[in-house]
């Protein structure tokens, strides 16, 4: 699956299960955080391999696991140019293309600490908007603050 | 759109056809023509933080209107201090009052009581965030001293960076078409992120830079804001900034004799009271001005 040159990466077939192309090199295990995988899912990951659109990417390959839409656009937080494959009997069934949530809810938490959302014992859920899809950039609905594509990935890796 | 039943959470929810509305309805209010507009009426006053113009202004706007008006002026004497969630102290005032007015510490706290309450919500100014109604009190009195808002040379200066009134008037300035705007501070204190974005999306010429005799030749509308000790985070920033910027009548001598300063009080040290008595002070001007452009306020959200 590894494109390039000379020596090829050779990572076998998934029967069923997703895979995530065109991820933004380095941010593989923050995918898979996103999926969050059952423990006995057989999983690849393939990082900076070569790529034409992106120059180094990652992969990410998971058995078991077919992306719900929601997880679908968190991915698109970090890779907003990701290509997700969903795998059933060997062959892609469906190709998604990620794209950012026009409104992100529940996922992130607002950066202000002064933000009503993080008011201890308050009912809010945190609440963004899309303001820009590359690089990603968010703003809270509540108090105006920007989240940056380093900060989203910053919380979801963290 | 028209503003009744509307909430009034940030400026940016309103056009200029919206603003111009409520600028001719201050100007009934200034005539008398709204003297018991709102008979029968509670507004509920909910100021989790200290207020003086804000809240007596509403009081003031509300009981001239013939308005009844409940409320509390702090945390400390309510349930809040007992531990109750803002919703739940808003879903109350939701079922005694017909409008509530809010101030809180948190930002977003406004937009959160708006999504619980039934009745309209005013911003009273939430956090560092925003403070809707002093922005439209600034445009109302710019209005008042120079025909229109429009075409003319703003310089805001002092703390941009937690100020909500700055914060405020930079979103009410790209509403309509300032001839430029002139952002002072001093480095520490420089717009938020949010306001620079903004201001770039729309167009507004602006420059940012840290010293006001630079540019008070050429300002019509000089705006201060007082540097925002409660909301620093580290109290030794706030020693640093504190009196890092002073308008004084010397500084005022290179400027237009047109120039007005205004300023959303309470002044702290930033403008010397020699200023006061100078063709430029218009604070008390603008404060003044803040029952009629409330008492607009809360008769075209309760009655149209």
């Amino acid at each position: 699956m590894a494109e390039g040159s000379g020596s090829k990466l050779l990572v076998s077939k998934i029967r069923e299960g997703t895979v995530i192309d065109h991820i933004p090199a380095g941010r593989a295990l923050v995918v898979l955080r996103l999926l969050n995988p059952p423990g006995d899912a057989r999983v690849a990951i393939v990082m900076n391999a070569e790529s034409r659109k992106l120059g180094r990417k990652d992969i990410v390959k998971v058995e078991g696991v077919i992306l719900s839409p929601e997880q679908t656009a968190a991915v698109a937080l970090v890779a907003p140019k990701a290509t997700i494959n969903i795998i059933r009997d060997y062959v892609v069934v469906e190709k998604r293309k990620a794209s950012p949530p026009t409104v992100v809810e529940g996922i992130l938490r607002c950066t202000n600490p002064t933000c009503i959302t993080r008011k201890p014992g308050e009912p809010v859920k945190p609440r963004f908007k899309l303001v820009k899809e590359e690089p990603v950039t968010l703003q809270c609905t509540y108090c105006g603050t920007i989240i940056t594509q380093e900060e989203v990935v910053n919380q979801l890796y963290g | 759109m028209g503003w009744l039943g509307r909430d009034v959470i940030s400026v940016l929810d309103f056009s200029r056809e919206d603003l111009e509305a409520l600028f001719s309805e201050a100007d009934r209010a200034r005539r008398g023509e709204l003297a018991g507009a709102l008979e029968g009426y509670i507004v509920a006053l909910a100021f989790f933080e200290p207020s003086t113009r804000t809240r007596m202004s509403f009081e003031s706007a509300a009981k001239r209107l013939g308005a009844e008006t409940i409320g509390f002026t702090s945390e400390e004497a309510t349930s809040v201090a007992k531990g109750e969630s803002l919703h739940d102290t808003v879903k109350m005032l939701d079922s005694y009052a017909d409008a509530i007015v809010i101030r809180h510490r948190f930002e977003g706290a406004a937009t959160y009581a708006a999504e619980v309450a039934e009745h309209p919500v005013i911003n009273g100014g939430d956090g560092r965030s925003r403070h809707p109604t002093q922005a439209f009190l600034d445009l109302y009195t710019v209005r008042d001293l120079f025909g229109s808002p429009e075409g003319l040379v703003y310089t805001i200066l002092g703390d941009l960076r937690y100020a909500r009134t700055a914060a405020s008037l930079m979103e009410a300035l790209t509403i309509y078409r300032p001839r430029k705007l002139y952002l002072v501070s001093p480095q520490l204190l420089r717009p938020r992120r949010e306001h620079l974005d903004l201001l770039e999306r729309s167009g507004v010429p602006f420059e940012v830079l840290g010293d006001v005799e630079e540019v008070i030749g050429e300002t019509d509308v000089l705006y201060v804001v007082r540097v925002q000790k409660e909301r620093f985070p580290d109290p030794q920033e706030y020693e640093r900034v504190k009196g890092s910027y002073r308008v004084t009548p010397e500084l005022l001598e290179k400027a237009k004799p047109t120039l007005k300063v205004l300023h959303p009080l309470p002044r702290v040290d930033e403008i010397d009271p020699r200023v006061d008595s100078t063709p430029h002070a218009a604070y008390f001007h603008q404060a003044s001005l803040g029952v009629p452009l409330r008492m607009a306020l809360l008769k075209l959200i309760l009655k149209g």
